[in-house]
């Protein structure tokens, strides 16, 4: 009934092109923008906004980051983690011995130093691939790891190895609250957003989809090999810059090299399979899902000692966090591997036809 | 004339695919290479559009002489193709593997792309109108927006034609484009072959196995048997030319 | 003999028998690999699960050869259960998604150790002393540890019964022929789940030889499951399809590894090791992209 899409007929390949082509998508799409931009932070629990809702933000812009690389140009990287790392301290660092340049440049920055480095890293996938590959980005994971602890430039010798992450301020404007923090970082992830589909409904967008489908046949065909796949490097390695400066001085406040452990890493995977591979969407889903889950476990948890008395110990839940994650990942591979944005479309298919059943 | 190859030989380890193969293709014209299985008709193919590189010989396309085409290079320089087995991107849509075609005259770089709004949407609508001139002439409308991975064989093979035309190539090389279908879709893959030759004036390079196709459209034959060119001429002569015979019946020389 | 070189032999031969360790845990790998394909992610995984479950029934008092065979028997079901839960429903997908099945096997294998016996590290004994060997100390003052030759010698025979097993024995033959190609295995009657159920078994097998060395070695702690990454550049460099191909490169990049650690680390500063290998396997890579005795795969278009 609601969600028909007849009598809204394209005349134009403009308008065939856009992002919401249904008018009803259109819609949900600005009521959500109101609310995420107006409601939340007027409104919203500031304990939330800080600790669940930011960093969902953040880890939604690294999975965005991973799904460019290995959901649309199919290069499987293990190395997310290194590349949120490098753009924390180098955040930190363009911040410390550049304050003229501002908080968004100095991202930027940061943003650019992970996309070299991610270029750099890149440079293998134009001999090896799939999972030789996948080992190769870890070389990328432990070595930066080491790099950013090793020398102490980074953390500006610091002895005990963590350094407190500026405070932001904008022409004055000063982001310290959790609702001022989340509005910085909601507005960068809602521009890069739209930057990546943009990005992926073009010609690169396909070129990486040819690469990662068939990359001889993109090959004979025109598609640059080496130029597309460091290309999808640097993009996805500028995008989890950015989210690691945004993790750093909008979530976490403190630039810390043991957070970007190869765990984060996987979690990021585990976002971008369980969330969708390839869909734009699936990238916030898988995000959403990862965050918020733990705290339904200890939401479980917490009812359960409650009313039985039986008390279950932080060691359990994370233990059985781990094996629900995995399980989880093991279903959605069997069941649907293209995760929860596949779930999403077929529901909104089911949607247009409602109430009829077919 | 505007392709041409010049004792060409080819080898993989120690087999050898061509041996010492010489014929030329006249511009506009529809140019079959036909033989008995593992005569080097693909290999051929291959080395047209610097898949394969000669161990010996040159290739020469329009008024450059190549000794090692790269198929970056065929590609830019307007030599399209189609596979046997079949080469789409099946995790895109039919449009969007059409309009990869497209990729060498896409000028935007990334960022103007994702800005989108400005010149990268005015070229994105620009390549979407020459995209849907050669679904509409290809009459692959209805499929569009369809998965590539979804579509029976037939269509699949029209697609790739659809592709390989949307590079606006001058030469476009086809291989085994009748493989796999019954009368009547052979049919309509002939008639889409002659009218791409009549309409765009493309030079047609195509391996098929089946005579009747070979006979019917093609201007002249080369026959390739053990990687050797044993027969070049019109397809009536071909036709009655003992050796191209022999090999397909197999006579032991 | 002189110090330096004594030294050099030391650190030389510390680093091939580390390398041998590796190789335990490479073997894993390779088995399942060349058996159906798949790139066992949660081999390390295993191998500390293997290692949890026999520490912690001996420290509850268990008979030490009986915990061995309950504990072989618990790796065994494992593996086979591995192989029709998690495998067989993805059996034509990509090995991608192999792969990346594996990884969240991983994840289920750690909670699970973890959740049924609890974090805390436990040490483990087998009877041989983590001392230097006294023949050679005294007689040409280079010390090598009693335990890191045991370990060498255990792998080595592990090798050898395995190499039989492969060649001599009929289910070796088929694990052989479903390694080169499942259709014909199966044109030619090969129950392929079966041979499937008996790699993983074996690879339970094999994951409990690894954890009990690398168990005394390191202590049996959550990092044992680290040591399946650093298998990884030895497969890197070995090819994921070969047992000498993981000896050997076991050797080098345990060798390598320490020679770097002892002779170039100090200039940076040390903990180099935690990517040394990485980097040796990915130089590797770039001259050999299939390992030393890998396979060539030919893309055909």
């Amino acid at each position: 009934m609601l969600y028909r899409e007849a009598g809204q007929f394209k005349s134009t390949y403009a308008e065939d092109q856009g992002i919401f082509p249904l008018r009803q998508d259109r819609i949900a799409f600005a009521i959500l923008m109101a609310v995420a931009f107006v409601l939340l932070p007027a409104f919203g629990n500031q304990y939330w906004l800080g600790a669940i809702i930011t960093p969902f933000l953040i880890l939604a812009l690294a999975t965005l980051g991973l799904n460019i690389l290995t959901g649309y140009a199919g290069q499987l990287s293990l190395g997310t983690a290194a590349f949120m790392a490098i753009g924390a301290f180098m955040a930190y660092n363009f911040m410390l011995r550049m304050p003229w340049l501002g908080v968004i440049p100095s991202f930027i920055l940061a943003g650019l130093c992970a996309a070299m480095v991610g270029v750099v890293f890149g440079l293998p996938s134009l001999r090896i691939k799939g999972f030789y590959l996948a080992v190769a980005t870890l070389a990328c994971q432990f070595f930066v790891l080491w790099a950013l602890q090793r020398f102490g430039w980074f953390t500006n010798y610091s002895t005990s190895g963590v350094v407190t992450a500026q405070r932001m301020e904008i022409f004055g404007f000063a982001f310290d609250t959790p609702a001022t923090k989340y509005l910085l970082t909601l507005s960068v992830v809602v521009v890069m957003a739209l930057a990546a589909k943009n990005l992926m409904r073009s010609e690169t967008g396909r070129a990486f989809r040819a690469v990662r489908d068939m990359d001889v046949a993109a090959s004979v065909i025109g598609i640059p090999m080496m130029k597309t796949k460091l290309l999808a490097f640097a993009i996805s390695s500028f995008y989890c810059g950015v989210a690691g400066a945004l993790d750093a001085f909008a979530f976490l406040g403190t630039v810390e090299p043991e957070r970007y452990s190869l765990d984060l890493s996987f979690r990021i995977l585990f976002m971008l399979i369980i969330g969708g591979a390839g869909s734009i969407l699936g990238s916030f889903l898988g995000a959403a899902f990862i965050t918020l889950f733990p705290i339904f476990l200890n939401l479980v948890s917490g009812w359960i000692s409650h009313t039985t008395g039986f008390e279950i110990s932080h060691a359990v839940i994370s233990n059985l966090e781990a094996i629900i994650f995995g399980g989880l990942i093991i279903f959605f591979l069997i069941v649907e591997p293209a995760g929860f944005a596949r779930l999403w479309q077929i529901a909104k298919e089911k949607l247009r036809l409602w109430p009829f059943p077919h | 004339m505007i392709l041409s190859v010049e004792n060409v030989s080819l080898s993989f380890g120690g087999v050898r695919a061509l041996q010492e193969v010489s014929f030329d293709v006249r511009q506009h014209e529809i140019r079959a290479i036909i033989g008995p299985n593992g005569a080097g008709k693909s290999s051929m193919l291959n080395v047209l559009n610097g898949v394969y590189h000669p161990q010996q010989g040159t290739i020469r396309f329009k008024d450059r002489i190549f000794k090692d085409m790269d198929s970056h290079e065929a590609a830019a320089l307007g030599i399209a193709r189609t596979f046997q087995n079949i080469a789409l991107f099946k995790g895109m849509t039919v449009l969007d593997n059409v309009m990869t075609g497209r990729n060498l005259k896409m000028r935007c770089n990334f960022l103007q792309q994702a800005a989108w709004l400005g010149p990268a949407q005015r070229e994105e609508i620009e390549h979407r109108r020459a995209a849907e001139q050669i679904i509409d002439f290809l009459e692959i409308q209805h499929i569009r927006k369809t998965p590539v991975g979804r579509l029976p064989y037939g269509l699949q093979k029209r697609v790739e034609l659809a592709r390989a035309l949307a590079a606006e190539p001058e030469v476009l090389l086809l291989d085994e484009p009748m493989a796999g279908m019954n009368l009547e879709e052979k049919q309509d893959m002939c008639r889409f072959v002659l009218d791409v030759n009549d309409h765009y004036g493309t030079t047609i390079v195509l391996i098929e196995h089946d005579m009747g196709v070979v006979m019917d459209i093609s201007d002249r034959v080369v026959v390739l048997d053990y990687g050797r060119k044993i027969a070049d001429d019109v397809p009536e002569k071909i036709r009655a030319n003992q050796a191209v015979i022999d090999a397909y019946l197999g006579v032991a020389h | 003999m002189e110090m330096q070189l004594v030294f050099f032999i030391e650190v030389l031969a510390g680093g091939l028998l580390a390398g041998v360790m590796y190789a335990l845990v490479a073997l894993g790998f390779v088995l399942i690999y060349k058996a159906s394909g798949v790139f066992n992610f949660a081999q390390g995984a295993m191998v500390f699960f293997a290692a949890l479950t026999f520490v912690s029934l001996v420290e509850k008092g268990w008979n030490f050869w009986l915990a061995l065979v309950v504990t072989l028997a618990v790796m065994v079901a494992l593996g086979m259960a591995i192989e029709r839960v998690v495998l067989r429903p993805l059996v034509n997908q990509p090995p991608i998604t192999l792969f990346m099945a594996t990884i969240g096997l991983t994840f289920v294998l750690e909670g699970l150790s973890q959740l049924m016996w609890g974090s805390q590290p436990h040490g483990l004994e087998l009877g041989v002393p983590d001392v230097p060997m006294e023949w050679l100390s005294q007689k040409w003052n280079i010390n090598i540890s009693q335990f890191d030759l045991f370990a060498a010698a255990v792998a080595g025979l592990l090798v050898g019964v395995l190499a039989v097993f492969f060649h001599k024995t009929r289910i070796g033959r088929a694990l052989r022929a479903v390694a080169d190609d499942h259709q014909a295995a199966l044109a030619v009657g090969i129950p392929l789940q079966h041979i499937w159920a008996i790699v993983w078994g074996v690879a339970g097998f094999v994951a409990l030889v690894a954890g009990l060395m690398w168990g005394v070695r390191n202590g049996v702690q959550f990092a044992l499951t680290f040591v399946a990454l650093k298998a990884l550049p030895v497969l890197l460099i070995g090819g994921f399809e070969s047992v000498m191909g993981a000896i050997i490169g076991g050797l080098i990049i345990g060798a390598s590894e320490k020679l770097a650690e002892v002779y170039i680390g100090p200039f940076f500063g040390g903990g180099i090791e935690s990517w040394f290998a990485y980097v040796v396997a990915l130089l590797f890579l770039l001259v050999r992209p299939e390992g030393l005795f890998g396979e060539k795969h030919i893309d055909r278009v």
